[in-house]
Formats: structure tokens, sequence, C-alpha cells
């Protein structure tokens, strides 16, 4: 089986993380409910015409595999890999609420056409004129890892050379404005800096675009080697402990062996519990990172954390800002990544420095 | 040798059945389930024509035994429904004794339900329950509840018309790759005014019954269904001496990277899925015996795919056939519903009608097979083929 290893990294997010040269030098601390994301200048990359006609989500995904090709010195790959939750949220409500308002009349093709889940993938391989392998999963917290594990699936039985592997969601109006009427998304204002310290209900939601080349094959400034990833639909907290060290002993590991963990908690203090298992039990001396205070929460935000612990690991640094306890590494080697959201849809990540 | 991944169980609801034997039986005898809209008020209730199943919600509830409380978009009863009869037919009496993932597909989701309580949401509490089924992955969860899956692999493939397929296609990869025993795959879309609505501005909808390959096809009927299938390592066969149904033998999927909803006029996308699935079965053009097709009867589907099969095949088109006379085209459980009649035929020996047809379109002379025909088959080749290029193609053989 050949080994898997992250060529190239990309990330549009509430943070400045777009240009690779920089690692969260300087932080932004949002004070809301809900997170936009720090634009890069499209224009640099999509003709306005095009971009005008593409919905946010759209024009982060196509922005982002295009930062990530660039960085691996691409022009193509074998294969596209998206995942999202919501999918393209902002043309479905469009196209829902003017079928609705104009009683089914009048309705013009394009929202119909963007809002189906697959566009992102669709748009990328028209713009690349990729015509090899095209899927997109879509299911909720775990539709980056989906994404992920058939690529490297492809990749370690060397079915294709070079993967686009890539998470996107982006914030819809009237999803924001429903996800708030069942307390998904918190009631009240919170500093991103303040955010892993709630004791109130629900998430800061956000969007984002965090694509990755993945190859069987090693370049001189690879990121990082894909270890395992698992997923499971369903995880009881009191299961979690149990299935972790059974799933690091697969992997031929111990808890001693983590260097870095990094965790999905998001600020909810319903949901949150389950990483205060680890932090607070097997992780207890580990060092620990968490992102969404970051990135804010969405379906794919998993995809922030495996950007943040593939620069982790080539840089060999933890910045100060996602640092959640004050256990520290000299050498950055292993990094576990752990993710669920409101309790379902649990997954763990292993990356490895190369 | 590339060893086909076994395929023990399978189950399926559509508009011409609420289970196997109902849609083989249908499907013999030419009987269509194409009909008027009756259980979504629509102003072109008129214009259209569709394949939607029998059931209300409340019926299918009923069925799954599900309390009022349940927050259940139609695409998840139906997937709910599909999936158990499959696991039933693969007689699975403990669900628990392998590892048993779920790999389902859907375009729709919940949206059923969204474009019903969209404004509701705001002032009616009691509708607020279905906000958390919207997304595409909740009928995937709920399935995986109802099978008893737990702490499992269990995801979800949306790639529009072509989504079912591509789940059966990962489903494979998990078993050859010894991530997964057995498991689940295939898809569920329901009927909604979203799609009504969309693919009407696309103008593809058909007012009548739709008619693939023929030379006067109007465009597509829409349908709803959902059908799974069971599939099942070498070993958890050996080890159970199971009764295997058919194998999946191979699989492709390729972009025709051409346009964002329409396909390339030369079947770019199609051409590969269909060489890519080949190569992974290890057979020639001319092993196929039968091609379900996916003719849509869109102007454009029919003749891309049409001219992909000639690419393919060359003059020595195997008999083939469109099933979208009957159920209505499904969208992402397409592929699933199809696989399922890809199975039928081969434990039958049997080839479906293409129901409406009568003229050879004008850009080449391909006929479909318009008579139910008994002949040996050993391999059927399905064809599913979506927006955003997404084409894909799976092989079902008799033997390994």
């Amino acid at each position: 089986m050949s080994k898997v290893y992250i060529n190239s990294v990309a990330s549009i997010s509430a943070q400045r993380t777009f240009d690779n040269s920089e690692f969260l030098e300087a932080f932004i601390d949002h004070d809301d409910t809900v997170m936009s994301v720090i634009d890069p200048n499209y224009k640099e990359y999509i003709p306005p015409a095009a971009a005008r006609r593409m919905a946010k989500g759209i024009k982060m995904g196509v922005v982002a595999s295009k930062i990530a090709l660039q960085e691996a010195k691409l022009e193509n790959v074998d294969a596209i890999i998206t995942g999202t939750g919501f999918g393209c949220t902002v043309d479905s409500e469009k196209f829902v609420s003017a079928l609705i308002d104009n009683d089914e009349q009048y309705l013009t093709p394009t929202s119909f056409i963007q809002s189906t889940h697959n566009t992102v993938g669709g748009q990328i391989a028209l713009g690349l004129g990729c015509k090899g392998y095209n899927f997109t999963y879509v299911h909720a917290s775990i539709s980056f890892e989906s994404a992920l594990l058939d690529a490297q699936l492809q990749l370690e039985n060397d079915e294709a050379s070079s993967i686009l592997v890539g998470g996107v969601d982006e914030s819809g109006d009237h999803t924001v404005k429903i996800h708030r009427l069942i307390n998904h998304i918190k009631k009240e204002k919170i500093k991103s800096s303040e955010l892993l310290k709630s004791k109130t209900e629900g998430a800061i939601f956000s969007e984002g675009a965090n694509f990755f080349v993945l190859s069987n094959s090693k370049q001189n400034d690879t990121y990082a080697t894909l270890g395992a990833i698992v997923t499971y639909n369903t995880l009881a907290k009191e299961n979690l402990n149990q299935v972790l060290e059974d799933f690091l002993k697969e992997n031929n590991l111990d808890v001693g062996n983590i260097d870095v963990v990094v965790m999905g908690n998001n600020g909810d203090v319903t949901f949150d519990s389950w990483y205060h298992e680890l932090s607070k039990g097997l992780f207890k001396n580990t060092a620990q990172v968490a992102f969404k205070h970051l990135c804010g929460e969405f379906y794919t935000a998993s995809g922030f954390g495996t950007w943040l612990a593939a620069k982790m690991i080539k840089t060999q640094k933890i910045p100060e800002i996602v640092k959640l306890n004050k256990e520290t590494t000299t050498q950055i080697n292993t990094v576990l990544l752990y993710n669920q959201y409101r309790g379902e849809n649990h997954s763990f990540t292993l990356l490895y420095r190369c | 040798m590339n060893k086909g991944v076994a395929i023990t169980g399978m189950g399926i609801i559509s508009a011409i059945g609420n289970n196997v034997e109902e849609n083989y039986n249908a499907l013999i005898s030419g009987k269509t389930g194409v009909s008027k809209i009756s259980k979504i008020t629509t102003i072109h209730k008129d214009a259209i024509k569709v394949g939607e199943i029998d059931l209300t919600n409340a019926q299918l509830e009923e069925q799954l035994g599900l309390t009022p409380e349940n927050n259940y978009s139609r695409t998840a009863l139906l997937g709910a429904i599909a999936a158990k009869q499959a696991v039933a037919n693969a007689q699975i009496t403990d669900i628990k004794d392998y590892r048993t993932g779920l790999v389902s597909s859907t375009s729709v989701g919940g949206m059923d339900m969204t474009e019903k309580y969209f404004y509701q949401y705001l002032e009616d509490e009691a509708v607020q329950k279905y906000i958390e089924g919207h997304h595409a992955g909740d009928s995937t969860q709920k399935i995986a509840q109802q099978l008893g899956i737990e702490q499992s692999l269990v995801t979800t493939i949306s790639t529009a018309c072509s989504s079912a397929a591509n789940a059966i296609m990962f489903g494979a990869r998990l078993i050859k790759s010894g991530k997964l025993d057995r498991v689940i795959v295939g898809g569920s879309d329901c009927l909604s005014k979203f799609t009504i609505n969309g693919f009407k501005t696309l103008m593809i909808l058909s007012d009548t019954d739709n008619t693939p390959f023929d030379e006067n096809r109007k465009g597509l009927n829409l349908g709803e269904a959902a059908a799974f299938l069971v599939l099942e390592s070498e070993e958890v066969v050996r080890a159970g001496n199971k009764k295997v149904l058919a194998y999946v033998k191979g699989y492709g999927n390729a972009n025709d990277a051409h346009h964002q909803t329409a396909s390339s006029e030369n079947g770019d996308g199609a051409t590969l899925a269909m060489e890519k699935a080949l190569k992974v079965a290890e057979m020639r053009p001319e092993d196929i015996d039968y091609i379900n097709a996916h003719g849509t009867a869109t102007s454009n589907n029919d003749l891309s795919e049409g001219r992909a099969f000639l690419r393919i095949f060359g003059n020595k088109i195997p008999d083939f056939s469109s099933t979208k006379p009957y159920t209505g085209h499904t969208l992402a459980a397409a592929g699933g519903i199809e696989a399922v009649y890809a199975v039928l035929a081969i434990q039958n020996n049997t080839i479906y009608p293409n129901l409406n047809f009568e003229t050879p379109m004008k850009e080449f002379n391909l006929v479909p097979q318009t008579q139910t025909k008994e002949k040996e088959l050993n391999t059927v080749l399905s064809n599913s083929l979506g927006f955003g290029g997404n084409c894909s193609t799976v092989i079902f053989s008799k033997k390994s």
C-alpha cells in the first residue's frame, strides 16, 4: 500500500488563512453569533463576470482549489472529492423562497442549477477540464472526512496519484435564522477569544473552504503524511475512551505517542462534554489544541482543523491562540484530530510528520 | 483477478411497487407507474406526469412504527422502508455480528419539509422539529438508526442523478479494502416542488409519458423511490454460507467537464465511465449482455448516452433499455433502483422493455429492446448520468 501525503493546503476561513506564507500571525477576534470569512481577492483567481454568477460557496471552493493546486504545482489532478454539509444553501434558499413567493411562476433556472450539492465539485472540474472521478459527500460533520477517506483508499491502492480533496460550506440567511430558533446558534454575542469558556447552549456559525492536494508521491514541501481516518455515526460518551484507545492500538500507537490533539470544541455547553472527556482524561498531559473559536462552526469545519494540524506539523509550531492547555511538546510528529457535532458523526484522523 | 463484491440482499420502493417482487412483476408485464401527481399541490399538476409512490407519509410512518413526534422527511421514510427490506432479504438477524456500514445517497434530502414549512418555521414551534432534518445526511442517520447500525461508518453521497450508483461504488471499495465486512448501499429521493419547478425551469419535463431514445422524446417525468443493496465480503458470505444474488463486478466514475447541467454531445463522461468500469471488471465490451441505460428521455441525455454506446460498443451494441418510463426519473435513487433491476434481470435472465419507444433518433440507428426478452444474462451494465457532469457506470455479474 502506498503512503498518502498532504502536499498542499488552502484555507478560506474567518481568519486570514488564504495566504500560505502566513500562519495565524494576526488573530481576528470576532464578536458575534455568526462569523464571516476573511475573503481573498477572488478577482485574482476568477474573472469578475464569472465570479458574479457564483454563490459564496462556489467562489470559496473554486478559489481554495486553485490555491491548493498552485501550491502543489499541479495543473490538474486525477480526481476531485468534495465534502459539504449543507451544500449550496444560498441558492437552495433563493429557489425555495422564489417558488413560494411567486406561487411557482416566473422562476429562472440559475439558482436551481447551482443548488445541487455537487455544484462546487462540478464547477472545479469544469474550470480545470478535469474528467476524472468526482464525488461529493454530504454527511453533516463527517462530510469532509468521508471525502478524505475515499481519496486515501484510491491513493493507497494506486488508483490515482493526486487527488484534490476539500470541504466547503456557505452560510445562508434563512438557514441561520431558523437555526437560531432551535438554539443551534448562541443567543448572545461572544468574543472568539472567550468562546471555549462559554457556558451557554449553541455554537457560533460560520462558513469556509479548506482544500488539499493529496498524493502518493512526496514532494519537497509536503506538509504531512495522512494516517488513519475513522468515522462513527453515533458514539456514546461512555464509550469514547475505549473506542479511541482501540483506534490508537490498531494504528500501533498509545496516548503517549500523540504529540498534539486537535479538538472541535465549539463552546456549546451541552456537546463540548465529549471533548472534555478526553482533555480531562486520556489527553490530560498532552498538548491540546482547539480551532472552532477561530473558524466558527460549520459542517466541514474539521477541514480547518486538518489545515491547522498540517500547518503545525510543517512549521513545527503551535500558535498561542489555539492552545487549550499549558502542555508543550518538543516535536510535532503525530497529531490526532477529534471532531463531532451535537454528539453525532464523530471522527478521528491521524496526521504524521513526514 | 478482480473479484466481484457479493450482493446478498436488496430492497426497493418505487412507483411500480412497494417491494422487489411488485417491481419485478410490473417490469416484465410492462406496467408503468407514471401518472398525474396526487400528493403534492402544484400549479403544474396538469402539465406534468410523475412516478409517485402510492403510500402516504402517514402510512409509511405506520409501517415503520414511528410515533407522531417523529421528524422524518419522506426521503427518510422511503429510505428506511427499502433499507429494512434489503437487510431482511439478506437474512441478517444481528446487524452487529459484523462491521456493518451504510452509504446512502440523496439529492432532495429533507427538502419536502423545508419547502412546506419554510416561512412557518419562523412562527410555529410545532414544525421546527423538521429544521434539523433538512441537511442531506439526516435521512441517512435515520436509516442507520432504523437498521440498528451504531458506532460505525455511515455516510451520504450527493452527486445529483448518479448518486446511488456512486454509493454502490464507494461501498464496494470499502469492502474490497477491508474497511467493512458488510455495507448497505443505495439511495432515496422523494418528489418535491423544488425539483418539479427546477426541472420545469430547465424545460426538460415532459407533459406526457417519457419516451427514452425516441426521436420525438419530450423530456423526463420525475419520480420518487428508494432502493438499497446489501454488499458483503467473501468471508461473511462463506461463513454464513449465504446466497449471493449477483456481484458488483466493475464500476467507474468520470466527469464530463462540459457544462454544469448538460451532457456533452459526444458523451465523453459516459464513455469514460463505461471504459473505467469495464477495466475494473476486467471485461471487454462484448462481455456485456444487457445495458440498463440512464435514458431519461431528455433530448440531451439520450443523444449523449447513445453516442457513448457507439463509442464503446461500435456496431455491436448489446440489448439495451431504459426503465425510466416505468418509474420516472428518481434522481439520486435512480442508480439504486436500477441496480435492483439489473440484479433481477440477471437472476431471471430477462430484459425489460423500453416502453413508449416508436421512432429511432435521426442521429443514429439505435433501437432499444421494446419487448420483454428472455436470454441468458451474465453481465448487466447500468449507467447513471447527472448534473455537474457526473457520469457513473456499474457492472453487475452472475459470477464473481
